[in-house]
């Protein structure tokens, strides 16, 4: 059976169908439609006004990548420019190998580059001494816990370097669908309430982060990225296979191939999930030691820092804060510093 | 439930609880596919234990789901209660559970459908019970709930469609009799199952009226959940200790794979989960206590919008600038393949049909008289998604089909007017234009 045609186009031989609709298209308009799809985002959420300076969150991973490839298409028309913006974690073996890369896009379509380090911003807490700090016996290392909070930080920060106005990451809808499942099975109401929207407006000083990506399905980012022959880091992190994500991308996988929608059918569900106000977080203020956006007296980075100084890692995580400057006197229950076992894989 | 309701009844309890209740089962097994020996061995066992416990109770088969008026799916104001208000309980295939997992240990249980009760209907009437005359359904009936559910493409879909003709034969059958509130079993389990498992279909919007302890969509009758503190464990150690009699019977996706349905998934997932994080079903139990039914802040708070036809809850499509737009118009771009006749002359009817960027919101269709547009365009999202599974709307019971013939004729003025503009509108031919057939 000949392959058929293109149903856009009519002239060319169809290369793909579309995971979602199930439409058979060539390369070229497959990407057509795909950055139409993302302008249309950006243009009905009015994510992204004419004149901002955006920093693209860049890890060198498929998403971003395709992120940076399509604004930079959209970029006349929406009238913004772009800053590249990676963050080293400190990660052995892995993040070098995806700074690399990010470099090498970062010459490929002229962009500037900022490389931001946990260790300079951190007082020398790389994600390797986290790892260390938090091994203990029996109980899990929360590593994505502190990445993910410290680097929004050290976004925010290397954002502000570039004098950038927005923020977007390449977080695509799959991702969405998993954050929606693993906050409902950790019982984070708090955020739950919180997500759901196209990202945050910017409340408090912090800038406006958004996310261009988030209708789009990760199927059609690889395919995307696969069409426009795009050059990206591929291996997962080191620290994944503990993280409580995986179990919710499990079964994100599981629910795709029992119901293909089942993935926008989540985030449909989760921008209507209505909580009681007694749920939602409190209204933002500032935080007293770095003047960062947070909900309480410190924001979770600087709570976090202060448990890893202190040797109790897990001061800040969990409920009940306990030991922090702002709230009393510290007790006692929290696990001592362990000895640093060889917990980190030899590279 | 109905030993706890017992307990609850007899004069040496503490807290007496004061109301008259009834127990109503339903018969699924046309819709399990059943033999009818099976179905009556089954309803045989059932009566049995209805007689020991001695509320009048009320047998009913889903094929009188054909028989069933269309002001099922209306939502009546609530009576106000009265002295002589009775209230009335419906039993659910709980029992029927606690056997199971006795059985098997509360581990991966061929799962029941929530809700599900198996009766056979009594060729003679318990002199003593009052009840209405039930007579054994039809064959031609029979033929045609199994031609329904056999006409749906997934198991998923299939659950969603058995547990709304449940619903609505429960209710009807509350309404009938006079009762005002609905007891079902579910437990603490099920309940965040089921939450999990609204969640991945779309139905955010209204898991406070599905997992919550009361739920008085429905208007003059509400469905309560008195059994959803109580763990599956829980409940199997007391139907143990107390010698608890309860009946198994198989359910639509009984000995189904695993990845058959969203439900049996969702339910493996989480049975699995529990294992690894003993806290898993009471967190999500506790989160679900943590909604409330109202729309999210920002939506609309005027007037009571419409509400689905399937499932009663107010529509949660929102228009153009809904971030699942395109997600939401796909759906409706599908089925609108499915006439098979385009309108003729309409020129801008194919070209409208499409993913339109910023366009109508709705991407109302020109033809109005398509009767299967019409009832999409009454479902909630999650509903539109499960109709999705059904390629044709015949099947389906006749008081579906009137009810939505009457809705859209009173309630949708607005697409009549945008009809008449249609064929003046200039085609919009952008990078989305497509033919009527893709």
């Amino acid at each position: 059976m000949p392959a058929p045609q293109c149903a856009t186009c009519h002239k060319a031989r169809a290369a793909l169908r579309r995971p979602r609709s199930g439409r058979a298209l060539c390369g070229a308009c497959f990407c057509a439609a795909f950055e139409a799809e993302v302008l249309h985002t950006v243009v009905a959420g009015r994510l992204l006004p004419s004149g901002a300076v955006v920093a693209v969150g860049a890890s060198g991973g498929k998403d971003s990548t395709v992120l940076a490839h399509v604004l930079q298409v959209l970029a006349p028309r929406l009238g913004i420019s772009l800053r590249l913006v990676a963050v080293d974690e400190g990660i052995g073996g892995y993040r070098d190998a995806a700074l690399a890369a990010v470099r090498r896009q970062a010459a490929r379509w002229e962009l500037p580059l900022t490389v931001v380090a946990y260790a300079d911003l951190f007082g020398g807490w790389t994600m390797d001494a986290v790892a260390r700090s938090t091994a203990g016996s029996g109980r899990s290392r929360a590593c994505c816990t502190f990445c993910g909070v410290l680097r929004r930080r050290a976004l925010e920060e290397g954002a502000r370097l570039v004098g950038a106005t927005h923020i977007v990451t390449g977080h695509n809808a799959d991702d969405m669908a998993e954050t929606v499942l693993m906050n409902f099975l950790r019982g984070d109401a708090a955020r739950l309430a919180r997500g759901g929207g196209l990202g945050s407006p910017g409340e408090g000083g912090a800038l406006p982060r958004c996310r261009p990506l988030q209708l789009a399905s990760q199927k059609e980012v690889v395919l995307y990225a696969h069409f426009r022959r795009l050059d990206y880091f591929s291996e997962e992190c080191v620290y994944a296979p503990e993280a409580f994500r995986g179990h919710a991308r499990h079964l994100l996988k599981l629910l795709e191939a029992a119901r293909p929608s089942a993935v926008l059918d989540l985030v449909h569900s989760a921008e209507r999930l209505a909580l009681a106000p007694a749920a939602r977080p409190p209204a933002p203020g500032a935080c007293s030691r770095c003047g960062a956006l947070a909900s309480r007296a410190l924001c979770q980075a600087c709570a976090l820092l202060d448990g890893l100084n202190r040797g109790r890692p897990r001061l800040a995580i969990g409920k009940g804060r306990r030991g922090l400057d702002e709230a009393g006197p510290p007790r006692d229950g929290e696990p001592e510093r362990a000895p640093a076992p060889d917990a980190v894989p030899a590279f | 439930m109905v030993w706890q309701v017992l307990e609850g009844l007899s004069r040496e309890s503490a807290k007496r609880l004061r109301f008259v209740p009834g127990i109503v089962c339903i018969d699924e097994g046309a819709a399990c596919g059943l033999s009818p020996e099976a179905r009556a061995k089954a309803l045989a066992e059932m009566k049995l234990i209805l007689q020991t416990v001695g509320f009048p109770w009320h047998v009913v088969a889903l094929e009188e789901v054909f028989d069933l008026p269309p002001s099922v799916l209306r939502c009546f104001a609530q009576e106000p209660v009265g002295t002589e208000g009775a209230y009335k309980a419906a039993v659910d295939s709980f029992l029927q559970q606690q056997h199971v997992l006795g059985a098997e240990g509360a581990g991966d249980s061929p799962s029941l459908a929530q809700g599900e009760e198996q009766l056979s209907w009594p060729c003679t009437q318990d002199p003593q019970n009052p009840q209405s005359p039930d007579r054994p359904p039809t064959a031609a009936q029979t033929e045609a709930l199994s031609r329904l559910f056999d006409s749906v493409k997934t198991l998923t879909a299939k659950e969603e469609l058995l547990q709304a003709l449940r619903t609505h034969l429960i209710l009807h059958v509350a309404r009938t009799h006079g009762y005002s509130k609905v007891m079902t079993g579910d437990s603490c389990t099920r309940l965040a199952i089921k939450l999990m498992t609204s969640l991945a279909l779309g139905r955010g919007a209204f898991l406070a009226w599905d997992t919550g302890f009361s739920d008085e969509r429905h208007g003059d009758v509400v469905v309560v959940r008195p059994m959803r503190e109580h763990t599956l464990k829980e409940v199997a150690f007391y139907n143990h200790l107390f010698a608890v009699p309860s009946v198994f019977t198989p359910a639509l996706d009984t000995k189904a794979p695993e990845k058959a349905s969203i439900h049996r998934l969702m339910e493996a997932f989480m049975l699995r989960l529990q294992d690894q994080f003993p806290s898993t079903v009471s967190t999500v139990y506790r989160t679900s206590e943590k909604l409330v039914k109202a729309p999210r802040d920002g939506c609309a708070a005027g007037p009571p919008g419409p509400r689905c036809l399937l499932c009663m809850c107010a529509l949660d499509i929102d228009t153009a600038d809904s971030a699942t737009a395109f997600g939401a118009q796909t759906p409706l771009h599908l089925s609108q393949t499915q006439p098979p006749t385009p309108p003729p002359t309409a020129p801008c009817c194919s070209a409208g049909m499409g993913r339109v960027q910023g366009c109508c919101g709705g991407a109302r269709p020109c033809e109005r008289e398509d009767p299967r547009a019409r009832v999409i365009e009454q479902l909630c999202y999650g509903c539109r998604v499960n109709m999705k599974d059904l390629p044709s709307l015949d099947p389906l019971p006749p008081y579906i089909l009137a009810e939505a013939r009457l809705r859209s004729q009173s309630c949708f003025p607005r697409a009549c007017i945008e009809q008449q503009i249609q064929e003046y509108l200039v085609e919009d031919s952008d990078d989305e234009a497509q033919t009527g057939e893709s």
